[in-house]
């Protein structure tokens, strides 16, 4: 019965974020919290006639059990911070743009435009939801910066502030090939009406209403000759600056060839021209570019260490806590870290117990024990109360800031690689320049008269356009599809890279395992139900991981008593639950005796019996055991960890002998590892989270970073794929695959096309009518066929019917 | 027919006129954000408590 009555328990849902409320008591109005924090911002919504945010959505709120601590913000404080975040000011207002990466739902955003009923000094806010931003306005008289950011924070929606933010402001969308691609559509559908009577025939005696058509279709090209044609011309320049042909050098000198043949038609009255043709390309082109090059604007594939660490610290002068910029710190300065705070800057460590969690930066899963005296790196996060580090090297200078920007001037930073379409292109060029020139030929041979027509026509009709059609719509499709199995692309070389690949390279902490969890198994004399509770109930006073996670094992559902807790740190906890005394910790710690090896391992005697240990071991992500089992037939695999030895065998089971299996690596040997690899002519594949396998993510052929949130930090890398979605790998690869294969098959279709085309030119028989019906059905025809197959590849791989994601 | 030359004219401008507005459009950022309008519409407004009636205005 009593275990009804806690599986009833663990049914009550928090009323604001959903998580499990662990006992009855946190409570107002009959709605029931899991923490203070979520009653707390309860009640703040209740009083300011808020309450609407519940009823938009189911359990809408973020989980207050970590709060912020009451000085936070008080760097926001500084004139010189200030004006380097806020966007605009004058005497009465601010604008102010704040990134809040918690933003997930209709709900946040009806709470955050009523922002003003919070803080009566905001005037207004506004959301942007696809860069999870607020442009706030608030007035100076009555409000500051800082309490702005702390009424958000009140409410749930802590904006992240990083040092990144001093350094730059995040960058403008790029609407300019929007704009091209307004003008082009717009003049491209009223030339072609306008050429219609040119092809339905028009009265002799209307000539002169045909010259009017002509030449306002002239007129109406001259836009798109100038300016929506202009990426073409920049991106034909710059190649041929470095003396490569790309694909868009042909298609720029098609457009101009076109319409100067076309412009000299109409001057002298021999014909209509070809500016429905010209312009309709430049309009199907831009919109393939623009397909091609969606970004995800709400996330960042290039953030560096700046975007990790907090904008300020506090430094200690004379005992008073000054809040101080990142930049302004000095060797020599004292700084308080809070628990839970990232160390900024290499120093020694003057006062407190450092157990500083490097996870993200070196890859040890568990945190590191410093005493008073030791170096601390910069880079951890300090996870067990306040400590004061005398600085040694200024942040730019620390071991880590170093590492990265060390690492930066190795590898290469222009995309090395290029795409087999440019290629393609090429040959395709020098095919058509080849039946020009015997063009040519012929007729001034036979018939001089017809040279021009003949030759110019050839470019017309016989452009590339259609591969680049192809590339970018099929691009375009999987970026799309891919993105909605949250699996984003920094741009549609990746998908070539990727399809390209021979060799897998795995970081272990973070990647393969998850560093929420833990498996744990219990070894040693029986344990009852009670002295469960007891350990758990011991357990749950401590802050340390392992402790954390014992509790969260043993499931602690009852109130125990402990009296007389005491953690000894790097070495186990004790204390007295209910009358018996419980001890958890090394070997050492609770028998007395030295043991080695032991693994990580939680052992316990209680009343000073020994009764066994808890052993931890790296909790695999589900899907990773058949991810690899399916890799492992296609791909060379290897592991890097920064880790210790401990789950050697076990790796090697899921990847099996041919793996290559490497620990205790520091950032640099993993790069070098893919260096070497690279040497031997493999294509690498990147698979990483944290900061120490950044070198290692650039250095490679594609670098994917795997978070457990998109919105999280993560390293600079090609590809960013959400933790969850890590198993459909193998079928991102296959699609990847599949890209080239349609872009050929559609390019080899419009072959056909441009030879029907190319019948007529050379004859110098091609009429502005047979343009008009080619160019467009080319067009569609391939976009029909790049779209479809693309998406009924994708269905078929179980990738399509994805909801609709941020 | 020469009317046709009026009616060309009268439909250009039209679509001069569309073409302009999607122009601006873009260009004031209105189509960045393609999920917030769409929940926008359907919040309720809450009788204004006196002391506080500042309007939601737009900032950009």
């Amino acid at each position: 019965m009593s275990t009804l009555k806690e599986t009833i328990q663990q049914q009550i849902q928090c009323y604001h974020c959903g998580e499990p409320c662990p006992n009855e008591r946190i409570s107002l109005e009959e709605k029931k919290f899991c923490c203070e924090g979520c009653k707390m911002v309860y009640g703040i919504l209740n009083e300011t006639g808020l309450c609407d945010y519940y009823s938009l959505n189911e359990k809408p709120g973020i989980s207050q059990k970590i709060k912020a601590r009451a000085d936070k913000f008080a760097f926001l404080d500084d004139e010189k911070t200030q004006l380097q975040l806020i966007s605009f000011r004058d005497d009465k207002q601010v604008h102010v743009t704040l990134y809040l990466p918690q933003m997930h739902c209709s709900s946040c955003l009806y709470l955050l435009e009523n922002l003003y009923r919070v803080n009566n000094g905001v005037l207004s806010s506004k959301v942007n939801f696809t860069r999870k931003e607020v442009d706030i306005v608030f007035l100076t008289a009555q409000t500051s910066l800082r309490q702005v950011v702390e009424s958000l924070t009140a409410i749930g929606y802590e904006p992240y502030i990083s040092l990144h933010d001093l350094k730059e402001k995040r960058p403008a969308i790029n609407k300019t090939m929007v704009f091209q691609l307004g003008i082009a559509g717009f003049c491209f559908g009223n030339v072609m009406l306008l050429s219609f009577p040119e092809y339905l025939g028009i009265d002799a005696s209307e000539t002169a209403l045909r010259g009017i058509f002509r030449w306002i279709s002239f007129g109406l090209a001259i836009p798109v000759l100038l300016y929506s044609s202009l990426p073409f011309y920049i991106s034909s320049w710059k190649s041929l600056q470095h003396k490569f042909l790309n694909i868009d050098a042909p298609i720029a000198l098609a457009i101009i060839i076109t319409f100067i043949r076309s412009a000299w038609e109409v001057i002298n009255g021999t014909g209509g021209g070809y500016f429905d043709s010209m312009t309709g390309i430049v309009f199907f082109m831009l919109a393939g570019r623009i397909l091609q090059d969606k970004t995800y604007r709400q996330l960042s594939f290039e953030r560096d260490y700046t975007s990790y660490f907090p904008v300020a610290v506090s430094v200690l002068k004379d005992e008073q806590e000054t809040p101080t910029r990142l930049p302004d710190i000095k060797p020599g300065d004292t700084l308080l870290i809070h628990n839970e705070e990232l160390i900024p800057a290499d120093g020694i460590l003057t006062k407190g117990k450092a157990f500083i969690d490097y996870s993200f930066v070196t890859g040890e899963s568990l945190p590191v024990l410093r005493e008073m005296g030791e170096l601390v790196y910069a880079g951890g996060r300090q996870t067990s109360g306040n400590i004061e580090i005398l600085v040694v090297k200024e942040v730019t200078q620390s071991y880590l800031t170093k590492l990265w920007n060390k690492e930066e001037m190795k590898t290469d930073d222009a995309d090395r690689s290029v795409s087999f379409v440019h290629l393609l292109s090429r040959w395709f060029t020098y095919i058509v320049l080849a039946i020009a020139l015997s063009t040519a030929v012929y007729w001034q041979l036979n018939d001089p008269a017809k040279l021009w027509p003949a030759v110019t026509s050839i470019f017309i009709i016989a452009c590339p356009c259609a591969l680049l059609l192809s590339n970018t719509f099929t691009n375009g499709n999987i970026l799309r599809i891919l993105g909605r199995n949250k699996f984003y692309l920094r741009s549609a070389q990746v998908i070539e890279n990727i399809a390209k690949a021979t060799h897998i390279v795995f970081d272990k902490t973070g990647t393969l395992t998850s560093t929420r969890e833990q498996d744990i198994v219990y070894e040693g004399k029986w344990i009852s139900d009670n002295q469960e509770q007891q350990v758990a109930a011991v357990a749950a006073c401590s802050g340390h991981p392992l402790s954390k996670a014992l509790t969260h094992f043993l499931e602690h559902g009852r109130q125990v008593e402990v009296t007389e807790f005491r953690e000894t740190h790097g070495h186990g906890i004790e204390g007295y639950a209910g009358d018996d005394q419980i001890k958890l910790g090394t070997y050492e710690f609770v028998t007395g005796a030295k043991k080695e090896n032991t693994g990580t391992a939680v052992f316990v005697s209680i009343e000073d019996q020994y009764f066994g240990y808890f052993l931890f071991s790296n909790h695999y992500r589900k899907e990773i055991p058949a991810l690899l089992q399916q890799l492992k037939g296609h791909y060379r695999l290897s592991v890097l960890s920064g880790d210790n030895e401990a789950e050697k065998t076990t790796l090697q089971g899921l990847l099996g002998p041919k793996a290559t299996l490497l620990f205790h690596q520091q950032p640099e040997d993993k790069l070098n590892y893919i260096k070497n690899l690279q040497l031997k002519g493999a294509s690498v594949i990147m698979i990483g989270d944290g900061l120490n396998d950044a070198g290692a993510l650039k250095q490679s052929e594609v670098g994917i970073a795997i978070t457990e949130q998109a919105n999280n930090f993560t390293p600079s890398s090609d590809a960013i794929v959400e933790a969850g979605q890590l198993s459909r790998l193998t079928r991102f690869i296959a699609l990847c695959r599949a890209n080239q294969q349609i872009v050929v098959a559609s390019f080899v279709l419009s072959i056909v096309y441009n030879i029907i085309g190319l019948f007529f030119a050379v004859q110098g028989t091609l009429s502005p009518l047979i343009a008009a019906i080619l160019m467009p059905s080319s067009s569609l025809s391939i976009l029909l066929i790049t779209f479809g197959s693309s998406s009924l590849l994708a269905k078929r791989m179980g990738l399509l019917p994805g909801k609709r994601t941020t | 027919m020469s009317v046709i030359l009026i009616l060309l004219i009268a439909s250009i401008s039209v679509a001069a006129v569309f073409l302009i507005a999607f122009l601006w459009g873009v260009k004031s950022g209105q189509f960045e954000d393609d999920y917030s309008p769409a929940s926008r519409i359907l919040f309720d407004d809450k009788p204004a408590v006196p002391k506080q009636t500042h309007r939601i205005t737009k900032t950009q």
